[in-house]
């Protein structure tokens, strides 16, 4: 029995590792507070959330709309996945409370506490077939209609019926039957336990005249070390059906742990529905596509994380990169350039976690892998510490690269001169481009882009950080080649107000001037 | 002497002395001098650990005097650094050791049926053991003259009428009691023992009704018995009612236990202990090949004191190195035509006792018969070698320590011969340096006479003027690090070009360096 409610033929596996590069991407693409959204603090939700949103891009296409099916039918019908997810729960809760695992030296006290436990779980169990019973007919989806069909086929009167003949004999308070071997030394090995209507068997042959053969003999009541020596013989005898019916018991818990675990992520995804719709936000079920469709197309993108954490809808834009490759984005500070490049980001997982995205429409090929080569503000180290440590990074992201990734570059190899930094983005852009690796880069490097722009080598898209004629950002991206200067001036006087009601005409008059050369400057 | 079996006296069997000596030598028990000195102590008692029962430290305490017995002992070293030949070895090393430990369980054992199995077990490890190893052996390709003479010698063992009775009833009777299969039935304090009746086994039964919850998870709940080979009375009570089961089995498993009581072959038996040695020897320094390090098997110089090593090191520094993961420097020597006296002079923690230690081990080693530590090596047979090294000590002792050094040192020279290897180490240092100088020089004096081969620790710079024999090697450190050891020992006069080639080091291009920077 399994839930198969992640993936169409097999379970989700909880140990699986976070990518090498999980850290980065958490803190580039902000997601921590993505995951807030979904799991509160619930850890199981959170790390359900994490885990599949960052192994993510291993999901084939199926596997994406197989997800979507299912989430669409919690999307309709809440209040029956919250409910299977309590009875799940419930039967894992048993099992912390109950005794069963903290007395298991002995075989026999393992037989006892799992026959017990085992009998806690046919309530669940008969619980979560009531629910298939009610409900199933509601649920379209692949994966809930396997689920509950599932329930009915195998949790059958007749089972539970079953099961509860072999616990009733396990009580094992008539003969114990077993058989041995001699092993070095004589002694006994292969010590196994037999059904009690073996002994019967042995009744008839002696009542039919066979030979009856045989030895019989008694500990004395007072031999301690008989008693104990007899107590070992049959713990030998016991070892195997403990061990049978203890991993039964934990089958039938992992069944739970494992419902429970895939329901998460749709709880999750609930829990995001919910938060984001509420502050207005669209949200849509995506089109992925396969691989070799290396562009994007999206409208009203937006950041999911941004508006959580700021509380309210913010702007969004459109993106259409047809099959261009590299995305340079440039253009104003602070002009919404890296809440883009994550709002791209994070819808990419998220479509390719089988989610849907922040966006009013989204398509896009999927990817196999995705990195993140943001620069670091934190760093503190020397300015050639901090380049060698750039390259660093982009060196460990070139062990694990392969062709149909996306990588997302966010004003990397700055921190050097311009010249000596756009070569080596420059250098590397080209590289990775030529490897099939869809590229896009945030950066305010004028040679690097400008020379992208005038290399007919690469079919690229420039987008550009939108600004309107007073200055006043609209964080809104639009496409347009890339101007010499970003407009870190404007900031200045944004932040130094005093300044620009003070400026002379002179001063301004320069400003005017760098931005006539910018603008008229033939790229 | 041919340990030859009273018992299969009769067979002709392809004569065998001994894995360890060509033609026999006198063995001691004590430990050499020179170990303290030397670190071998450490070194040998690493080596041998874990197989006291073998007592080997006798043969790493006797230096073989005959270099045909060295070659001998090296032939059958290079045998068994082959895994095709060491693996059979070592395998029938574990079945004998196996089978002293059933020993002990078969002394203290109260039933006769338990000590009979436990012999019939042992005699059939035994004769596994001894047909595994002749196996092994006869596919191995083998070269040592010892080897292939005990191969031969296994070959006829195993084709004895002797042998092939005690295998093959051994065989036999295992058989058939391993095809015992008895039933208990246990009600409260009653025990049945009952034959057995085909009953299904309950806990497939059990796996099966739940077999439709089957997951990953899989917590062993199975219990690890003491599975000491102790019986107690319950068990043998039940031990019995299967012997009145199967009474005849029983009687024959008697009869073998008590007809074959000699079963343990003596060329085997001292075989088995003998050939620890090289086991023993192979497996202390397989640690140290892995990290990269080199051995080899020496030239033995009879005649010629042209002794030279290359990529060699103090093994026992080495082996403490390497358990704290650290690099192991290794060092050359090269003496030629007249040359007899290295003097090793320079910084001091630079390397240089771990030096003369190296000098020493290389010799004592090579007169074991082992490979040494080095990628190239030819070593002079010597006949004594003397140490002596200046432990640091209080004040106080001082004065009747130097008495007592002197003593020694006279008493070391005393018994000196040209073919003997005089090692010392910062002689006289706690002294006043006119005593120390004037003590060295006169001893130095008497090394040049009798033309020893000598490794002399000196801070003493003019000792070098004193003899033509004398090599300069100089201990270096990095000169603008102190601290940073190099303890690389190298062969220049002693004219301050150490402190030039040092910087160069530091830099990494020396001649060396460079070669080992240069990867193909």
């Amino acid at each position: 029995m399994k839930p198969f409610l992640l993936f169409k033929e097999k379970d989700f596996d909880s140990s699986v590792l976070l990518p090498w590069n999980a850290a980065d991407i958490i803190q580039d693409l902000g997601l921590n507070v993505l995951f807030k959204a979904m799991a509160g603090e619930d850890e199981l939700l959170w790390e359900v959330a994490q885990k599949t949103l960052l192994t993510a891009t291993e999901n084939d296409i199926g596997t994406i709309f197989y997800r979507q099916e299912i989430l669409k039918d919690c999307l309709d019908h809440p209040s029956e996945i919250k409910e299977i997810y309590a009875t799940a729960q419930e039967a894992i809760d048993r099992r912390k409370k109950s005794w069963f695992g903290v007395f298991t030296n002995y075989p026999s006290s393992v037989l006892s506490g799992s026959r017990e436990m085992i009998l806690l779980y046919i309530d669940e169990l008969k619980k979560l077939r009531g629910i298939a019973e009610n409900h199933r007919s509601k649920f379209r989806s692949a994966g809930f209609k396997r689920f509950f069909e599932m329930i009915m086929a195998e949790l059958s009167g007749d089972y539970f019926e079953e099961i509860e003949k072999h616990l009733q004999e396990l009580r094992l308070d008539k003969n114990l039957v077993m058989s041995a071997r001699l092993g070095k030394g004589n002694k006994g090995i292969r010590y196994t336990l037999h059904p009690p209507e073996a002994e019967k068997l042995s009744w008839w042959q002696k009542i039919f005249g066979q030979k009856a053969k045989g030895y019989t003999f008694y500990i004395h009541p007072r031999d301690e070390s008989g008693s104990r020596a007899l107590r070992d013989l049959k713990d030998r005898g016991l070892n195997e059906v403990a061990n049978a019916l203890g991993q039964s018991s934990d089958h039938i818990l992992e069944f739970f742990k494992l419902l429970r675990t895939e329901l998460s992520f749709y709880l999750g995804c609930l829990n995001l529905h919910s938060h984001l719709s509420g502050l207005g936000e669209p949200l849509s079920f995506p089109q992925p596509l396969p691989s070799d469709y290396r562009a994007q197309v999206g409208k009203g993108l937006y950041d999911p994380c941004l508006a959580i954490s700021m509380n309210r809808k913010v702007i969004a834009s459109d993106i259409k990169t047809d099959n261009k490759n590299p995305v340079i984005i440039t253009g104003a500070n602070q002009g919404g350039k890296s809440t883009f490049l994550r709002s791209i980001g994070v819808a990419q997982l998220m479509m390719q976690n089988g989610m849907f995205v922040p966006a009013d429409f989204y398509s896009a090929g999927i990817c196999n892998s995705l990195f993140t080569h943001f620069k670091r503000e934190e760093d503190t180290t020397m300015k050639s510490g901090k380049f060698d440590e750039e390259l660093a990074r982009m060196s460990q992201i070139a062990d694990h690269i392969t062709p149909d990734a996306i990588v997302l570059f966010n004003e990397s190899f700055a921190a050097t001169n311009e010249i000596e930094g756009s070569e080596i983005a420059g250098q590397i852009v080209r590289a990775l481009i030529e490897k099939g690796v869809r590229v896009f880069y945030v950066t305010h490097l004028y040679d690097f882009a400008s020379n992208i722009y005038k290399d007919g080598r690469m079919d690229a898209l420039f987008l550009r950080a939108e600004r309107k004629e007073d200055a006043s950002r609209t964080f809104r991206i639009t496409e347009g080649r890339p101007l010499v200067t970003s407009y870190g001036q404007d900031l200045y006087y944004k932040i130094f107000k005093n300044d620009v009601a003070g400026n002379d005409t002179s001063d301004e008059g320069n400003i005017s001037t760098g931005r006539v050369a910018a603008s008229d400057k033939d790229l | 002497m041919y340990a030859v079996h009273p018992i299969n006296a009769q067979i002709i069997f392809m004569p065998f002395n001994s894995i360890l000596f060509s033609t026999k030598e006198e063995t001691s028990a004590t430990m050499p001098e020179c170990f303290g000195d030397l670190h071998l102590d450490q070194v040998i008692s690493s080596a041998c650990a874990g197989k006291d029962e073998y007592n080997l430290r006798t043969f790493f305490y006797t230096p073989l005097a005959s270099a045909e017995n060295i070659n001998y002992r090296q032939q059958v070293f290079k045998d068994l650094e082959h895994p095709e030949a060491r693996q059979p070895v070592e395998t029938f090393a574990a079945y004998m050791k196996q089978m002293r430990q059933s020993w002990i369980v078969y002394e203290k054992s109260l039933y006769d049926h338990q000590k009979q199995r436990i012999f019939l077990d042992i005699v059939t490890d035994y004769c596994d053991a001894v047909t595994r190893l002749e196996k092994g052996l006869s596919s191995a390709q083998l070269k040592s003259q010892g080897l292939l003479q005990f191969a031969d010698y296994l070959k006829s063992y195993l084709c004895s009428s002797s042998f092939i009775t005690l295998s093959s009833e051994a065989t036999e009777l295992l058989k058939d009691l391993q095809g015992i299969q008895y039933n208990i039935v246990i009600r409260q304090l009653r025990i049945q023992v009952l034959p057995y009746n085909h009953q299904p086994d309950y806990s497939a039964v059990i796996e099966k009704t739940f077999s439709r919850f089957q997951q990953q998870a899989q917590k062993d709940y199975r219990v690890k018995f003491d599975n000491s080979p102790d019986m107690n009375h319950v068990e043998a009570a039940i031990l019995k009612g299967v012997s009145e089961l199967y009474p005849q089995l029983f009687e024959r498993l008697k009869q073998y236990a008590s007809g074959h009581t000699n079963y343990l072959d003596d060329t085997i038996a001292a075989f088995d202990r003998e050939v620890q040695f090289y086991i023993a020897w192979l497996q202390y320094i397989s640690e140290l090949k892995q990290r990269g390090l080199l051995f080899c098997y020496p030239k033995i110089l009879k005649d010629s004191k042209n002794v030279r090593c290359s990529e060699s090191f103090d093994i026992a520094l080495a082996k403490k190195l390497s358990a704290e993961n650290k690099r192991v420097v290794t060092n050359d020597f090269c003496l030629e035509k007249e040359e007899r006296i290295i003097v090793v002079t320079g910084p001091n923690q630079g390397g240089k006792t771990t030096f003369a230690r190296m000098f020493g081990q290389l010799h004592y080693l090579a007169r074991l018969g082992c490979c040494v530590p080095g990628k190239e090596a030819a070593l002079f047979l010597y006949d004594q070698l003397l140490t002596h090294f200046e432990k640091e000590e209080t004040v106080e002792t001082h004065r009747s320590k130097f008495e007592d050094d002197l003593v020694r040192i006279h008493e070391m020279l005393e018994k000196a011969t040209p073919g003997s290897i005089l090692i010392l180490n910062e002689i006289f240092s706690s002294t006043t340096l006119q005593d120390a100088t004037f003590l060295n020089k006169k001893i130095m004096q008497i090394a040049d006479r009798l033309d020893m081969l000598c490794v002399w620790v000196t801070f003493i710079d003019e000792l070098l003027n004193l003899s033509r024999k004398t090599v300069s090697m100089l201990s270096t450190i990095e000169p603008d690090n102190p601290a940073a050891r190099t303890f690389k020992i190298i062969r220049r006069p002693a004219n301050g070009l150490a402190y030039a080639l040092s910087i160069a080091e530091k830099y990494h291009v020396t001649y060396q360096q460079l070669k080992d920077r240069i990867k193909v």
